[in-house]
């Protein structure tokens, strides 16, 4: 190759001869790192429909495995994480600052709660709209920036909307959180006042807002998405306006996370400034991070982890969870560079292949 | 703006025209009052060496860069400070210099977003990924035409290079432009896929106007029907690849020995 550039006498250009030459004999040589990139759970796996039932299955067999409070918090941080990974792992954007979204959201669902007393999906309905109402001006305030400024401005907003919450101790009951959030479905009472039953009734928001990731994911809307993580100056010039489809798919993720909230709060009957804080976000990055990014089961994994082991260590006594769980992320990460999900995907295929 | 060699009257009406257009960095003048016509229907390539404001020019007509000063006229409307979304869907499509893909998306997915991106089908996020198959038919003719078609369903980041720089046009092909930036579609590649691309282009520029940035003279003087040398952001001269090749002051700047 170097030759041949050096032989034509045209070239005005001494360092193009330098520059990474095209070589017909690596035609249809494929990188081996680049099919184990995030984002190829965008692609539909053979295996997906066993996974989806499995998935099902594990959905509905929570609460006779874990008790059932804990089975609920699973299932909310589960689509919580979704909805951070429909930011982190299909348009490449990091938030820090989701708990605004899940935290006002379970503020909001539990006012409703409280002073109208109506079904308790309509409550977190509400809870969600307002999430996706504040993630409009926060959206069209941050996506302007990307990477580690994203993350740095989003966080900032989380914390003004922790601030507000905390001074408007009025509505929000400040330090003393919002307590006594009735449960109220329609007068069944075993849904009411059985956290078992209330499992069933609550676990289709979770699914729906699952679905809905999901459709998300697999739309046109979500291809553009991903051009966009890949390139996103590429996605400009073929004509797509990309700071607005990075504020719909913020709008759309910060509702997840605000259905994904108002579940948590109604669940526990409470909610206080800690789903406000910027742990909470931290939380949810580690979740997903954890279970594996660009997949959207991964989230639903590192969801069904964290909490059960923080359940375990909390119930066992143990004092010092975060040290457990910050050695298991540092592992992980460092192990398993795609999440756990990622990598058990990465060692399905590469068996396929030996195969 | 001395030693501009004064633009000859042509009979079309420019396509593109930028008049008296600046673009400083923090002090640094990468463009300096390039005043440009590029007539509708013919291939005009921009020559010079690094430095010489190529890049910046042509990110200043696709949007990616506001101009410090001057303007932009496409079709005799001014488009300057226009965004690229906005040049993107006024019929000028580019290329980049660096192959530019997504790395995660199949040859055939890039065309079918390309295609998409008139429809604003792009937004509607609650419908299935298969919309986008009404686009797939136009999609397979645009990768056949570039010789990508036994590529089609592997994704951009897997394939080699001159594959990607092919892929590339056709992406901005696929968006039927009437002007098409091409910045240095031949870089970096060997001269058997030089020539592959020089019929190429002149294929696709068959009812296209066409700016085009190479280093490689052979591309140039094959392709090119007007040529505009730039030294420093500004013209150096103008003319026909061969009145160009003759001219004193290029042979002196660039070209050296190289065409003895």
């Amino acid at each position: 190759m170097t030759q041949q550039i050096k032989g034509s006498s045209g070239i005005i250009e001494p360092d193009l001869a330098r520059r990474v030459n095209l070589d017909t004999a690596e035609h249809d040589v494929i990188n081996p790192d680049l099919t184990r990139s995030p984002g190829k759970g965008r692609r539909r796996s053979p295996l997906r429909w066993i996974m989806l039932a499995v998935g099902l299955v594990a959905t509905l067999a929570l609460p006779w495995l874990v008790y059932p409070p804990v089975a609920m918090d699973i299932a909310a941080w589960a689509l919580f994480a979704i909805s951070v990974d429909l930011l982190l792992g299909y348009t490449g954007l990091l938030s820090f600052g989701h708990a605004a979204f899940w935290g006002s959201s379970s503020y909001v669902t539990g006012l409703i709660a409280i002073n109208w007393g109506v079904p308790f999906p309509l409550a977190i309905l509400g809870g969600m709209l307002f999430a996706m109402a504040i993630a409009v001006p926060i959206g069209y305030l941050s996506v302007r920036r990307t990477g580690i400024y994203f993350a740095m401005v989003t966080l900032a907003f989380a914390q003004m909307v922790y601030f507000v919450a905390n001074q408007l101790s009025g509505l929000t009951g400040g330090e003393n959180g919002l307590q006594a959030i009735p449960r109220s479905f329609f007068g069944i009472e075993s849904v009411e006042t059985d956290s078992f039953t209330f499992y069933y009734a609550a676990i289709g928001l979770i699914l729906l807002g699952t679905w809905a990731a999901w459709r998300i994911v697999h739309s046109p809307f979500g291809r553009v998405l991903v051009a966009i993580r890949d390139n996103p100056a590429r996605a400009r010039a073929l004509g797509y306006d990309v700071d607005r489809y990075k504020i719909i798919v913020f709008v759309l993720s910060a509702g997840l996370a605000g259905l994904a909230g108002g579940v948590f709060a109604i669940s526990h009957g409470f909610t206080s400034l800690q789903e406000l804080e910027w742990t909470t976000s931290g939380k949810v990055v580690l979740i997903t991070v954890l279970g594996g990014i660009g997949t959207l089961w991964g989230g639903p994994l590192g969801a069904a982890i964290v909490v059960t082991l923080e359940d375990w260590l909390t119930s066992s006594g143990f004092e010092g969870t975060g040290i457990i769980l910050g050695s298991i992320f540092v592992l992980i990460v460092l192990l398993f560079r795609h999440g756990i999900w990622g990598t058990t995907q990465d060692l399905f295929q590469r068996r396929r292949k030996a195969d | 703006m001395d030693g501009v060699e004064p633009v000859q009257a042509t009979s079309g009406i420019p396509l593109l025209q930028t008049s008296d257009l600046t673009k400083d960095f923090r002090g640094f003048r990468a463009v300096d009052g390039i005043s440009l016509s590029i007539n509708a229907g013919t291939i005009h390539a921009l020559v010079g060496p690094n430095g010489a404001g190529k890049t910046t020019l042509f990110n200043l007509l696709s949007g990616f860069l506001a101009p410090t000063s001057g303007s932009i006229a496409y079709r005799g409307k001014d488009i300057t400070g226009k965004a690229p979304e906005q040049i993107a869907h006024l019929g000028i499509a580019r290329s980049f210099q660096i192959t530019s893909l997504f790395d995660q998306l199949t040859g055939l997915e890039h065309l079918e977003l390309a295609l998409a991106s008139p429809t604003g089908l792009g937004m509607r996020f609650w419908r299935s990924e298969r919309q986008m198959g009404q686009f797939r038919q136009r999609s397979l003719e645009l990768i056949d035409e570039v010789g990508l078609a036994h590529l089609a369903d592997k994704v951009a980041g897997s394939l080699a290079y001159g594959q990607k720089r092919a892929l590339e046009l056709a992406l901005a092909l696929a968006l039927d432009p009437s002007l098409l930036l091409l910045d240095e579609p031949t870089a970096g590649m060997g001269l058997e896929d030089v020539d592959r691309t020089i019929d190429l282009v002149r294929q696709v520029a068959k009812g296209r106007t066409v700016v085009l940035v190479d280093h490689n003279m052979h591309v140039v003087g094959s392709l090119a029907d007007r040529v505009t040398v730039l030294q420093q952001g500004q013209i150096l001269a103008e003319g026909s690849y061969e009145q160009v090749r003759m001219d004193d002051r290029v042979i002196t700047a660039y070209l050296g020995n190289a065409h003895a």
